[in-house]
């Protein structure tokens, strides 16, 4: 073990991060509330100054500290829309957290130590690291869901979410444990050289490491959110502000896609015949439970909690085949789910005013009489998620159904599109509601003066449509991350 | 004699007394926190038997950075059970039940 500078300057991204958001609690010590702007600003510039440092760093893979930090494409894709999707959620929720007095300086120094612990966990080498980002990311989540002090609903999903997320950090450390044991290494390289058949480690006790596999799985799934443990997400979405939810929902799905590909891949890869069956059985699950549940919601962003679930049973189809063409489906799925939902999002954030939430379905009725463009936004982004051609989301669920066949699942690739139909039902309810209801309040729609907002949700909400025609270049990027002709 | 299997198995239980108080308890919400951290000990144990096993000393490493973040943990879930109290009078699990369906 030996320390050596020069590892730091591969961690130049996790360095900027960190020092700006330590240099931004410091300075909003100093901002009057009327200032408080200079904090949005300097958060969403330390975002894009860290994404700058991401796309120039060179494309070898390299490690540091001992191989506890990997850099690699995988790792550059996902800190890319990580860093990217956590700047748009600033953007939207400015005026929101503005209008709940909960415009501080909190917000955005937890949303940014959130974004590092993402950004470390998606670079993990080591079983320490892979811990360390979890509960750095997850930590200042928790705080995130609570940060609305007098609401009684965020306090009890801050609670629940809480003690959920401990316990799934409880079981995927005593699968780790396990690993550790049966291993002798922390190391997630030589966990996969080793591969249960120990040089020093208990060469007998193959056991120990299916048994350390188990409760990982099970940790990455209460992470991801599939069921059946999914029981902390309809409740954290509902009960969080919506600015949260929004992050909760998008940037944080592409880290546990980072995560699972670290543990299951680069450290359990020898075992892929046995998690491939277990992650099958989580995404009928989730696909089934997920869809069947949204139906009955009235509350929007519970129903898209619901639907969150549904798509990470889809995202777990590409993963289950466990090559990197699933991988790159998966990831492309991550990608694709993250950029939909934070299109979804937006327009509920810019529909809500002082004490108006517009969380419930029927907030939405009549929309395109009152304000036809982001009724159009809104139609995008529940045709996307509902996975309607030519919007992204048909390309993402094409792909990882793909895999999932390749992969020799063909029942449970049945079994996701007569979800996907059933899917289909409470996207178009939304549209229909916005479309062909009559509006409780017919007035045009009074827009936000906040411009940033408008614009970012106009051109997240086309993306889809130009990301469904122009797929090409994005899919292409996922193949050589994980070594594929692009 | 005690040997690792001891040690493994007292992991085991402590492990899964701490699920099991997670799970049954329906009254208090600081039990649920104790389990929790009962959880992470019983880890720690695992980890200390196998580093001493196998003679390795990362295990032990990590088993300081668990500690760490155990502490950090028990900080944020004891705040938020604060906000809880304020604003629901109360830290009964059966009765922190406004979001459902």
């Amino acid at each position: 073990m030996n320390f050596n500078l020069h590892d730091l300057a591969l961690l130049a991204p996790e360095d900027f991060l960190l020092g700006a958001a330590c240099a931004i609690l410091f300075i909003d010590l100093f901002l009057k509330q009327t200032q408080r702007a200079v904090t949005h600003w300097l958060a969403i510039a330390a975002l894009l100054g860290t994404l700058a440092i991401v796309l120039c760093a060179p494309g070898q893979v390299q490690t540091a500290f001992n191989g506890a930090y990997i850099h690699d494409t995988v790792a550059t894709v996902l800190k890319t829309f990580i860093l990217g999707l956590v700047a748009v959620v600033f953007v939207f929720s400015r005026r929101y957290l503005d209008e709940r007095k909960l415009f501080i300086g909190e917000f955005y120094t937890l949303m940014l130590f959130s974004t590092l612990g993402m950004l470390l966990l998606v670079s993990a080498g080591n079983l320490v690291m892979v811990y360390l980002g979890l509960e750095l990311f997850a930590l200042s989540s928790y705080a995130l869901v609570a940060i609305h002090r007098d609401s009684g609903v965020a306090s009890e999903a801050a609670m629940k979410y809480f003690v959920l997320g401990a316990l799934a950090s409880g079981l995927l450390l005593y699968g780790l444990s396990m690993i550790y044991g049966a291993t002798g290494t922390l190391d997630l390289a030589q966990i996969r050289a080793v591969g249960g058949v120990g040089v020093n480690g208990l060469a007998q006790h193959p056991t120990l490491f299916a048994f350390g596999l188990v409760f990982v799985v099970v940790g990455i799934a209460f992470k991801f959110g599939a069921a059946p443990f999914h029981m902390w997400l309809p409740d954290v979405y509902e009960g969080s502000p919506t600015a949260v939810t929004t992050f909760i929902a998008t940037a944080p799905k592409l880290a546990a896609f980072g995560m699972a590909y670290r543990l299951l891949e680069s450290g359990l890869g020898t075992l892929a015949p046995h998690w491939s069956q277990m992650l099958a059985a989580l995404a009928a699950l989730s696909l089934v439970i997920g869809n069947l549940v949204a139906i009955a919601q009235t509350n929007i962003k519970r129903m898209l909690a619901y639907s969150t679930i549904s798509h990470m049973g889809f995202l777990l189809l590409g993963l289950l085949n466990a090559t990197p063409a699933g991988y790159a489906a998966a990831m492309f799925y991550a990608i694709c789910y993250a950029i939909m939902t934070a299109a979804a999002f937006g327009v509920i954030l810019l529909l809500a005013r002082a004490g108006f939430e517009a969380e419930m379905i029927d907030d939405f009725k009549g929309l395109n009489q009152r304000n036809p463009w982001y009724a159009f936004i809104m139609l995008l982004a529940m045709f996307s998620l509902a996975g309607v051609p030519p919007l992204f989301g048909f390309f993402a669920k094409l792909l990882v159904l793909k895999s999932a066949i390749d992969a020799g699942f063909l029942w449970l690739a049945i079994i996701a599109i007569v979800m996907a139909i059933v899917g289909c039902f409470y996207y178009l309810r939304v549209v229909k509601v916005m479309y062909f209801d009559k509006p409780a309040d017919t007035s045009a729609l009074e827009l936000p003066r906040d411009l940033p907002l408008r614009w970012v949700l106009s051109i997240n909400g086309l993306a889809l449509l130009v990301l469904g025609v122009l797929w090409g270049p994005l899919i292409g990027w996922c193949y050589r991350a994980f070594g594929l002709p692009g | 004699m005690i040997t690792l299997a001891h040690f493994i198995v007292l992991g085991a239980v402590l492990f899964c007394i701490a699920v099991a108080g997670v799970f049954i308890n329906r009254k208090n919400l600081i039990v649920l926190l104790m389990a929790i951290e009962l959880m992470l000990l019983a880890v720690n144990i695992n980890f200390v038997a196998f580093s001493r096993y196998l003679g390795d000393a990362a295990g032990q490493v990590f088993v300081f950075f668990i500690l760490t973040v155990a502490a950090a943990e028990s900080a944020i879930g004891l705040a938020i059970l604060v906000t809880l109290f304020r604003n629901r009078a109360t830290i009964n699990v059966g009765e922190i039940d406004e979001l459902k369906g």
